[in-house]
């Protein structure tokens, strides 16, 4: 035994995280949907056993082998209890699905299969995109309940409640999990992927919570989507898109805030602080997207990602061409307002004001900043105008503080 | 919410292959439909080459082409309050550049 119990504060939020959804995923699959609760708390109390044992002897050298072995001990106890149970109490119900008492094991592929078993069961189609989310956020990251309610700014009350009926579905769920089907795997593919997708998102575009949170929901898609191109079902083009997108926008995380946390819009970003190596990977990713036909809205955003790397002279072209595009498959206000901004690029900003003002997205604040933005160059007072508006309507403290910027810059003209 | 048919119609087959920009110029006209989410579907593009007419007692002549010499190049379906709405949206459309014509039906639905 090491003596690092220093160093041990910071060791386990970030251990207890990662290996506790390894743990989980493992037992969930060895127990079955039906028993998550099981799973769990043999997996908390192995924690808990981990903080009492390492506070007083130190952490041991290979924490993780630790757990597991404790975790592995744990397994065993709990199904010994119940086959003592179970012969005692004749007629007692037997579930299905429930294993017998194997010893559970914890080799690298059997983590790595359980993962990417446990990611399938909790995309489950029949809970809502939110409740998705949530429990992807505590079932494979490992966040706690609070830490999810800081994310979505929820009270905790909310997303207990929430996070209760989404298990309860994935109890009744007939989901598979021991061996994964390719049709189920198949057929659950686009929501696994919209789930990464929107769990991505939360981290880099809400414009609340705490940067911290953000920054890690932000890892942890990547993470979930890397843990899908190590299985030849789910490494399609589709997923490799979504990773390139992924990349490419993480790549701009550290340039995207200045220190005192507001938000600094994309052309005023210096671009020594993006990062080359993320840039490189989406590149990558992309390449690996492209070798079918197939173009999913993924593609079109990790290519109008892509263009915004670059400094090419005909890039907002390409960007437009590829919003037109996106609109097409899919609605979206957001998306109909970074095209008509593409679509200025190309056009001017007159143009860009008409087809801005064709949209009549009146509630939204992101509208009428954009509508600001167009103005600037050419009605100072209408810019003014439309800025304030923004500022009205915005929810978020970080936006109306770079809109209230925007606004201060254009009154001393 | 009322449906139109934007039916297209061009009456020079020279114009059917689209230069680069006339395409850019008509997906962006197109995409602009959709920003505003009023476009139903995108409809198709209808081929001028491969087509043939139907007529009765087995007459089939070879062409998309009608009494006058014009044909239906594509169709989209626009989703808007009003006719007038979807007249606005057509008056936008590069087509007319190029001669051609659009006629705006309302969908009427089978109940």
């Amino acid at each position: 035994m090491q003596d690092n119990s220093a160093a041990y504060p910071e060791l386990l939020p970030h251990l207890f995280r990662l290996e506790y959804t390894k743990m989980t995923a493992v037992l969930c699959r060895h127990f079955g949907l039906q028993h998550m609760e099981i799973a769990e708390d043999i997996a908390s109390e192995t924690f808990l056993k981990a903080m009492e044992s390492w506070g007083i002897n130190g952490v041991p050298e290979n924490p993780a082998a630790w757990l597991y072995t404790v975790a592995k001990n744990k397994t065993k106890d709990y199904l010994r209890r119940e086959q003592l149970f179970e012969k005692k109490i004749k007629g007692a119900i037997k579930t299905p699905g429930t294993q017998e008492a194997a010893a559970v094991g914890f080799t690298p592929q059997i983590i790595q299969d359980s993962q990417l078993a446990m990611i399938f069961a909790v995309c489950n189609p029949s809970n809502p995109p939110e409740a998705q989310i949530c429990l992807a956020l505590q079932i494979l990251c490992g966040f706690s309940v609070a830490e999810i309610a800081a994310a979505f700014l929820a009270k905790t009350e909310t997303i207990k409640k929430r996070l209760l009926r989404a298990r309860e579905k994935l109890r009744q769920d007939q989901f598979q999990i021991t061996v994964l089907q390719e049709k189920a795997i198949a057929e659950r593919l686009p929501t696994v992927l919209r789930t990464i997708y929107l769990l991505f998102n939360e981290g880099y575009f809400s414009a609340s919570g705490s940067q911290l949170i953000r920054k890690d929901l932000c890892s942890e898609a990547l993470r979930l989507a890397l843990i899908l191109t190590d299985n030849k079902l789910t490494n399609t083009t589709e997923t490799n898109a979504l990773l390139a997108l992924m990349c490419y926008q993480s790549s701009r995380l550290e340039a995207r805030e200045n220190e005192a946390g507001e938000s600094i819009l994309f052309e005023q970003q210096d671009r020594d602080l993006w990062s080359q190596e993320l840039i490189d990977k989406g590149n990558q990713y992309l390449v690996n997207a492209c070798t079918g036909d197939a173009v999913s809205k993924y593609h079109l955003e990790a290519g109008i990602a892509y263009w915004h790397t670059t400094s090419a002279t005909k890039k907002w072209e390409h960007i437009l061409q590829l919003y037109n595009q996106l609109i097409l498959l899919e609605y979206s206000p957001m998306t109909a307002l970074n095209r008509t901004f593409a679509y200025a690029q190309v056009y001017g900003n007159e143009q860009g004001i008409a087809e801005a003002e064709k949209l009549q997205l009146t509630a939204n604040s992101s509208y009428h900043a954009l509508l600001a933005y167009l103005w600037t160059t050419i009605d100072t007072e209408k810019a003014m105008g439309y800025y304030q508006q923004a500022i009205h309507l915005t929810t978020s403290a970080t936006e109306k503080k770079t809109l209230q910027r925007a606004l201060d810059k254009l009154s001393l003209k | 919410m009322k449906e139109f048919v934007l039916i297209f119609r061009l009456n020079d087959t020279e114009n059917v292959k689209p230069s680069p920009e006339q395409m850019q110029e008509r997906m962006n006209w197109l995409a602009g439909i959709a920003a505003q989410n009023k476009l139903a579907d995108q409809g198709n593009t209808l081929s001028v080459t491969n087509g043939r007419t139907v007529k009765p007692g087995n007459i089939v002549t070879d062409g998309p082409y009608t009494e006058i010499k014009e044909f239906i190049s594509g169709y989209i379906v626009v989703k808007t309050d009003t006719i007038e709405e979807a007249v606005e949206i057509a008056k936008a459309n590069p087509i007319f550049k190029l001669g051609g014509n659009i006629e705006v039906r309302e969908v009427v639905k089978r109940s």
